[in-house]
């Protein structure tokens, strides 16, 4: 390789708050994604426990109906793109180059790129409260409501900026797991013999590379309707609002499997891990997954029933809905006879894990019941899609993540996550989940519509809405539980073994926890499914190496990405505030706009930067290799 | 047990056919919501059936093959077994068929446009933020907030906003419609068999007071239909104070209709002191008969509203009018007195 001049670059390596601003690092970036995803999973689970304490009594005046407004569109909107997706990509970077036996990423520079677009979008999104125009149209911001005539103020501008930029983030780390998941696997690692969680990270990265340019599209055109007057979604002047339900939701259903699929994974790895067997029908798993994805997107108007697309749209999205059903049953049947027959122990993330199976097929099966486009007219827009989209992401996802996390904290972290207080984190939050949510499946069936800020004494509302915000608050303390759990565990001492379930299966849990920089010393030879495994049968102790000892390859730190991530934002401040900070030095150029291109010109030159500097990277040498592993072993 | 619970909950609630009957799509009150309910019964009960055999499953391989401590055996690996895979392919296509035959004949069944139907009783919903409005462009009647319609027979509804988008709801008589803004109008019918008061809804966000933009459906037999149509286009007398009468001109009539006078931009007011409830949401009852906080008389609602109206409806296109005191009662006094004699 790059192996006859890079020896002569001496590359800084950084170490405090240097090294984590430039690391390129995906176990690090996976780090930053987890605290990042985490800050803003409290920020949106404070807007739900608001939104449950105003629900709480009937004509309950706790917070107003502006106010009310806000909390559920902000809370949908960071818990979707700020928290949900970056715990994703918490994971997958955490994981999958592990599990495949590759160094890094494909693309490590934009790796940290896609982080840093993404926290700075995030961030942009939620200086909104600080500012005090929140966006107030729900996370699906419908026009025209989202558009100027009614939403005069900077809300909006917000989310249509705050996202756009977070979006690149996405898109470009669905990009980089593509290829690193096609090229950078190890010897011998073919794509069935991929672990099932790095498969749907695969899928889940291909959604992303063809759903978001959709959002980014819907999005840039509504900027365009409110920065600078278009009329893409203004029916007053020839636009039209159904087109932006229509783009929205091509993005919107399959980001709803964007979601799900790594959770489907995760439970994968749990459940035949800690169950002590291999994962039942793995291939029809992978066949599983690629259907739901190819599926998620032939169904996008079924959030729509009620448009008025006619009855033909709606049969055709009626059924095509429902055969989703078909690859999901598969997966659920899947696990539930990987488990039959082993040998289970109920870990922590075992829980979550199991607990995920009966709580998602509740999901699930709503969502077939929704998929009945007569019927959908009385659900939709009503408590009971509030319930059903809860049961698959917090019921699915949520505990696909909290599996996750306590699954491979010893491997990010080198320390196992405590039992006890991980077995309480399940129960309070498990507990509280179903109390919050079950209910409101009948609240709606009895005619409470969504997204309202009061409802009315005598509806026979007043006690399931009670049962529900008692619900959230033990949701909130199992979410407290978790935080304590991971404080305590960062005090103790860092001794977690290569394999600390005992039961590992997959090429992560060969190396050290945390993984040297270079994760393998040796690029490891794989000889079939759950490779680990495998050798571990065969009486071996570890991987067969596919390489000699030698002196890697590392990309080199840089701090470009943090200051492109910055230039966005200042540069979506500028344009945001265009027309109200007057003009710059009396000029036809206004402030905002001037803030705004040097936002850009930050990007630009960060790029070109990027693009003049030769970055041959560095070597780690064979001594600190050989270092290392004297050390470890 | 402990995981069949929520199980055994669910089909209770359902069988009790659970909520207000003038509220609930569990307890349909007109053939559409219950064509749609009946959808929602076969759902229900493959679903169940599916959460029956999966939760069933969990539960006996949960307790079966739980790890007894010190367990150091290795459990056989299996690959997967083709004759199982098949089954459980194979059996949700035929749930599926049976719950998506019905869902299409349904489908094509509840998207029939009455609207050319000369039996049918035609109206035009209009939302606005945040009341609606109901115009008989067959008999020449606008009114906002309250529906009447005759038994029995199908109404044919033309949906469109005239701002952002709502949805019309009556849960108990029929599912929603989207109303569209710019031309993007859609049909949808449903018929009330019996007498009674239903509770219609806004489903889909549209502002700040999006929770509270309720209105009513009201079902009288024919008759009183003809009678109350008749009624609603009398001519009306001003107020006979004349005090109040001209405040009622200059600061109402320039936005309300009250019979032929007035204009047409917001809830034409004829007939206000008959409707069930103020705004939508300010339920009008005896005074002895109190029950809930949004519950007053009609007069008492009307002077709350005229006083206040951001504190009822926050966000709503009204202004806070400015009258005396005598002229803001003597105008509630008068609206509360507008009724219109048409139930026997």
């Amino acid at each position: 390789m790059a192996h006859a001049h890079a020896h002569g670059h001496a590359v800084k390596r950084y170490s405090g708050i240097m090294d984590w601003l430039t690391t390129v690092d995906h176990k690090k970036i996976g780090i930053l994604y987890l605290i990042a995803g985490g800050f803003f999973f409290l920020v949106g689970g404070l807007e739900a426990i608001l939104i449950r304490v105003q629900l709480w009594k009937p004509q309950n005046d706790f917070v107003g109906a502006d106010t009310y407004n806000e909390l559920l569109t902000m809370h949908g909107t960071t818990m979707i793109f700020l928290a949900a997706m970056p715990l994703l990509f918490a994971l997958m970077n955490a994981v999958v180059p592990l599990q495949i036996g590759a160094r890094d990423v494909a693309f490590p520079f934009v790796n940290s790129l896609g982080f840093w677009t993404f926290l700075f979008g995030g961030l942009l999104l939620n200086v909104s409260w600080i500012i005090g125009d929140v966006p107030d149209a729900g996370w699906t911001s419908y026009a025209p409501l989202a558009g100027t005539t009614y939403s005069d103020d900077h809300g909006m501008d917000y989310y249509v900026l705050g996202l756009q930029i977070a979006g690149i983030g996405t898109l470009i780390g669905g990009i980089n797991f593509l290829v690193t998941i096609i090229n950078m696997r190890a010897p011998g690692m073919t794509f069935m013999r991929m672990p099932l969680f790095t498969w749907t990270a695969f899928i889940t990265s291909a959604l992303i590379l063809f759903a978001f340019p959709a959002l980014t599209v819907g999005l840039a055109a509504l900027m365009f309707d409110r920065l600078f007057d278009a009329n893409f979604f203004d029916p007053a002047a020839g636009g039209n609002a159904v087109l932006w339900e229509h783009i929205f939701w091509i993005f919107g259903h399959p980001e709803v499997y964007i979601l799900i699929l790594p959770a489907f994974g995760v439970i994968s790895e749990v459940i035949s891990t800690f169950s002590r067997k291999r994962l039942f029908g793995y291939s029809s798993m992978v066949f599983a997954t690629i259907l739901i994805g190819f599926l998620g997107f032939m169904v996008w108007a079924h959030h729509m029933f009620t448009a008025g697309l006619g009855p033909v749209a709606n049969a055709l999205f009626s059924i095509a809905t429902m055969l989703i059903a078909v690859p999901t049953g598969i997966k659920i049947f899947n696990w539930l006879f990987t488990m039959w027959g082993g040998s289970i122990k109920f870990t922590a993330a075992n829980l979550f894990a199991v607990g995920f199976i009966p709580t998602f097929v509740m999901g699930g099966v709503t969502g077939v019941m929704l998929a009945a486009a007569p019927a959908d007219f009385q659900y939709h827009d009503s408590y009971f899609v509030v319930a059903h989209f809860h049961y698959v992401i917090v019921g699915g996802l949520i505990l696909g993540i909290f599996a996750g996390l306590h699954y491979w904290w010893p491997k990010m972290f080198g320390r196992t996550l405590n039992e006890g207080l991980g077995k309480l984190t399940f129960w309070t939050f498990f507990i509280g989940f179903h109390l919050t949510f079950f209910v409101q499946h009948f609240l709606g069936l009895m005619g409470m519509p969504r997204r309202i800020w009061q409802y009315l004494d005598g509806m026979g509302f007043n006690e399931m809405n009670m049962i529900s915000t008692i619900g959230a608050f033990l949701m909130g303390f199992g979410t407290i539980f978790f935080i304590i759990n991971v404080v305590v565990t960062a005090v103790k001492p860092k001794n977690a073994a290569n394999d600390p379930w005992e039961d590992g299966r997959t090429l992560e849990w060969t190396i050290p926890s945390p993984p040297p920089e270079y994760n393998f010393a040796q690029t490891p030879l794989v000889r079939g499914y759950d490779a680990y495994w495998k050798e571990k049968m065969d009486g071996h102790s570890g991987m067969t190496p596919a390489e000699p000892i030698g002196p890697i390859h590392m990309p080199s730190p840089s701090i470009l990405p943090f200051f492109m991530g910055l230039g966005f934002f200042i540069a979506g401040f500028g344009f945001m505030y265009a027309p109200d900070w007057g003009h710059f030095l009396g000029t036809d150029l206004t402030n905002g706009h001037a803030l705004g291109i040097f936002g850009l010109a930050i990007v630009l030159i960060c790029m070109l930067l990027r693009s003049v500097i030769d970055d041959h990277g560095f070597h780690i040498e064979e001594e600190e290799i050989l270092k290392d592993l004297g050390g470890k072993a | 047990m402990k995981r069949l619970a929520p199980l055994m909950a669910f089909m209770v609630l359902v069988l009790a056919a659970c909520g207000r009957e003038d509220l609930s799509t569990l307890n349909p009150q007109g053939p559409v919501a219950e064509e749609q309910f009946g959808l929602m019964k076969t759902a229900i009960m493959i679903m169940s059936l599916v959460i029956v055999v999966v939760f069933a499953i969990s539960l006996y391989v949960i307790i079966r093959f739980r790890r007894r401590s010190g367990d150091k055996t290795i459990p056989k690996q299996v690959e997967g077994n083709h004759k199982l895979e098949v089954i459980w392919t194979v059996i949700p296509i035929i749930l599926l068929i049976i719950l998506g035959v019905p869902t299409v004949q349904s489908v094509f069944n509840l998207s029939k446009d009455y609207s050319n139907d000369p039996e049918a009783v035609k109206v035009i919903v209009t939302s606005h933020q945040y009341w609606w409005e109901f115009e008989y462009p067959e008999l020449g009647i606008k009114t906002a907030q309250e529906l009447v319609i005759p038994t029995g027979k199908t109404i044919a509804v033309e949906a469109k906003t005239a701002d952002v988008l709502h949805s019309f709801w009556i849960p108990s008589l029929a599912g929603k419609i989207d109303t569209n803004p710019g031309g993007n109008t859609n049909h949808m019918y449903f018929s009330s068999p019996k007498e009674g008061v239903f509770l219609g809804k806004c489903a889909e966000l549209c502002g700040p007071s999006h929770g509270l933009m309720d209105f009513k459906v009201k079902a009288v037999d024919p008759a009183s239909f003809d009678r109350w149509a008749a009624a609603i286009q009398e001519p009306v007398a001003l107020p006979s104070d004349p005090e109040v009468a001209a405040a009622f001109e200059s600061k109402c009539l320039t936005c309300h209709a009250v019979g032929d006078l007035g204009g047409p931009a917001f809830p034409n007011l004829t007939g206000i002191g008959s409707r069930e409830s103020v705004g939508g949401i300010l339920v009008n009852v005896e005074a002895d008969d109190k029950k809930y906080a949004n519950e007053d008389t009609v007069y008492n609602n009307l002077y709350k509203w005229i006083k206040d109206p951001q504190e009822v409806k926050p966000g709503n296109m009204m202004p806070t009018v400015d009258l005396t005191e005598k002229e803001l009662e003597g105008i509630a006094q008068y609206l509360s007195e507008l009724t219109l004699d048409y139930e026997q």
